[in-house]
């Protein structure tokens, strides 16, 4: 056997390009590029919606003038023009009312090389799955099947026309059009992502999830989740995401809301997978999200999170415990490799008496990637007995990546209890050549050195998701030790 | 089985060894002593591939075929075990894990498919109890919170499973009480046969009690300074290393 040097292994990590940077020709219909109130008003034409819809954008669109783009995250970026981004595309073709054979050819091919088959998807009977490929919701499976309990699982544009009394009841509650620059972007003009509604008493049988795909060049995606978890109803829903890889830098701006009613469970899962741009920073998507969730009178949202992809990610998702003995929980892995940054983290708002969270973020930096943990614990004066704990761990792979965290604490209650653990790590040479030593190579050690670092957080992901995430931290931290 | 022919070894422009030769074949155990700083740690590195020295000069050759060119990864599959003086810890992952990916690593390299978990599981329970392990310890993570003696203990366990055709004890007696010690050599002393190397590398005579070298060999400023059997062991307790300057 001829000797592997570590130039081989240079270039063929060099080689190892993003694996879902394929572009596929879908014969698609694109705004003109530009944002005013007439794009807006055709958004939402184009969406058919009822006139209290178009007026809520156009609300949201007036507020997002007025504001200004945050500057506060420890991240550096040229700011989008927002002038230059296109704000509607959908592949043609697509009607919300036909079945999944009906799919356009070029759809499923795709679907395909992101490795799901919609087909295999129509089997399994574990995950219901909504697919959104630009602008809008192409496929939602097992609608049926969850119709018979009760469960309303379908894109959001298709819910506010069907279900407008929910959606006019809860959208923008957790989630104000105020909030901030982006969520009032959001507002104004999303196109599309998913709306599940659990009704009282009843668990869903299966995994609901959404998967997202930015396709078109020069445009935004800006979709909008709505979970409501009726009282002592129970669901777990996932959130995948692919891009194009190009030299542009796209645009994602989403917001999640979740609510759990009284005694109702959510559990919310994401693997983050936008393009990352190239190894020398080009391009790739910029990731800035609000997710936020409501927990009334013991009810339970887990947020769990794996972020590999994006330029830069902004993104907090968040629970604010208002109901007594609710609980909060964020469990996250965040890797930022080459010119990667990531500023995310949580807030949770304890608001109710007895209420929990906790707080467990393993951030793995490598390249010249910039990673930040940004969190606030805050217990209101009514909180009784809020109880806290936050653990943040930081794992740097060479000597050029940044690790800071920024925890934030304010209480008014004495009798709350916040505990924050934090430590810094790095994946050294002795603890490779330990590995080495016993046989397993440098590639295999630090995928094995990881996936130690992550365990907490990757036992949090339901099953079919935690192989897949494992395989995504092996794949983005390719090539960061030389 | 080991061939050392001429070594120079050192790191950036320092040099550490200085023309080490030495054999070592199959069912011995050589014992290689000197005082700090004379490349006792240097020379186990250097045959185990780390990359942190250079070597200027000399081959290592491994059953007659040369190994320096090969990567650590790539000697282990041949056979070379190094039992670390320091082990590191590797949070998250349990030792069973650990030992499991090293196991199939190896296999791989032999073209083997990896070891059913039923095998692995009955490898675990069989090298355990040899050296009389708590089992329970397996599934901590890899020498995360051990003492002294459990992460020596845990190498000497790692050397049962991966069945290395050389080891290398580096210092393994350092830190260790006496109690510890034999319980540690003992395990050495079971796995020793008429097919495999060992060298032990120590400062201390104490270690070459309960693991008794076949020969012993003095290591001054990178150079083989004087070699014989076990009485020289004896001889250094004795008279101290100065001596031999």
């Amino acid at each position: 056997m001829s000797k592997y040097t570590e130039d081989d292994l240079k270039k063929e990590l060099e080689t190892q390009e993003y694996e879902y940077g394929f572009y596929t020709e879908l014969d698609s219909e694109t705004f003109p590029k530009g944002l005013n109130e007439d794009i807006v008003r055709a958004i939402s034409k184009k969406k058919n919606e009822p006139e209290w819809m178009m007026e809520w954008r156009l609300d949201a669109f007036r507020i997002w003038e007025q504001m200004e783009e945050p500057e506060w995250a420890n991240v550096n970026y040229k700011k989008p023009d927002f002038q230059d981004i296109a704000y509607y595309s959908a592949p043609k073709k697509t009607d919300p009312n036909k079945t999944l054979d009906d799919v356009d050819s070029e759809l499923l091919a795709m679907y395909k090389k992101l490795g799901i088959s919609v087909d295999e998807q129509k089997k399994m009977n574990n995950i219901a799955m909504d697919i959104v490929v630009d602008s809008v919701s192409v496929a939602t499976t097992f609608k049926e099947t969850l119709a018979e309990k009760g469960i309303l699982f379908m894109p959001i544009s298709e819910a506010i026309q069907e279900h407008p009394e929910l959606v006019k009841k809860y959208m923008g509650t957790i989630v104000p059009k105020t909030d901030n620059f982006y969520a009032a972007l959001n507002s104004a003009v999303f196109t599309d992502g998913s709306f599940c509604y659990i009704p009282k008493g009843v668990k869903c049988p299966m995994e609901l999830s959404t998967y997202f795909r930015i396709n078109e060049g020069g445009t935004g995606q800006f979709e909008r989740t709505l979970v409501i978890a009726d009282e002592n109803s129970y669901v777990s829903y996932l959130e995948g995401c692919t891009a194009p890889s190009r030299d542009e830098n796209q645009l994602h701006a989403a917001v999640v809301e979740l609510i759990a009613m009284d005694d109702a469970e959510i559990k919310y899962s994401t693997v983050q997978n936008w393009f990352p741009g190239t190894k020398d920073g080009k391009g790739g998507v910029f990731n800035f999200v609000t997710k936020r969730g409501m927990c009334h009178t013991n009810s339970k949202i887990s947020w769990t999170q794996v972020e590999t992809g994006s330029a830069v990610t902004w993104k907090y998702p968040s629970c604010v415990l208002k109901g007594d003995n609710s609980v909060g929980e964020f469990y996250s892995i965040a890797v930022t490799n080459n010119f990667q940054q990531a500023d995310t983290g949580t807030k949770m708002i304890h608001l109710g008496k007895n209420t929990k969270s906790t707080i467990i973020s393993k951030g793995i930096s490598a390249g010249k990637s910039q990673n930040s943990y940004r969190g606030l614990v805050q217990i209101g004066s009514r909180a009784e007995n809020a109880r806290n704990f936050s653990q943040c761990d930081s794992l740097l792979m060479g000597n050029k990546c940044g690790a800071h965290t920024f925890p934030y604490i304010e209480s008014k209650n004495k009798s709350a209890k916040i505990e924050h653990e934090a430590t810094t790590s790095k994946i050294g040479e002795d603890q490779l050549f330990y590995c080495n030593q016993r046989g397993i190579d440098t590639e295999k050690a630090i995928a094995l050195i990881v996936n130690g670092f992550s365990k907490d957080v990757l036992n949090k992901l339901p099953m079919e998701f935690a192989v897949e995430a494992q395989k995504l931290l092996e794949i983005s931290l390719e090539g960061s030790v030389g | 089985m080991l061939k050392i022919k001429n070594i120079h070894a050192g790191i950036e422009d320092k040099d550490i060894l200085r023309g080490i030769n030495l054999e070592v074949k199959a069912g011995e155990v050589h014992a290689i002593m000197g005082p700090n700083g004379s490349g006792k740690s240097t020379l186990s590195s250097v045959i185990a591939g780390n990359e942190t020295y250079e070597v200027s000069e000399g081959d290592i050759f491994l059953d007659g075929e040369s190994i320096l060119e090969l990567s650590p990864d790539e000697r282990a599959h041949k056979g070379v075990f190094m039992s670390f003086q320091y082990p590191v810890e590797i949070p998250g992952v349990s030792t069973t894990n650990f030992v499991k990916t090293a196991i199939n690593a190896k296999r791989k390299a032999h073209g083997l498919e990896d070891l059913p978990a039923k095998d692995m599981l009955k490898l675990i329970r069989e090298k355990s109890e040899l050296l009389e392990m708590d089992r329970k310890f397996l599934s901590r993570s890899l020498n995360e919170g051990f003492s002294g003696g459990e992460k020596k203990r845990n190498e000497i366990f790692q050397m049962a499973m991966l069945e290395p055709k050389l080891s290398i004890l580096d210092e393994t007696d350092s830190g260790l009480d006496i109690d510890a010690l034999k319980i540690v050599a003992n395990g050495v002393n079971k796995l020793r046969n008429k097919d495999n190397a060992v060298i032990v590398i120590t400062h201390y005579q104490r270690l070459l009690d309960y693991i008794v070298p076949d020969f012993v060999h003095v290591l001054h400023e990178g150079k083989i300074v004087k070699s014989g059997g076990k009485e020289l062991a004896l001889e250094l307790e004795a008279k101290g290393y100065d001596w031999l300057k």
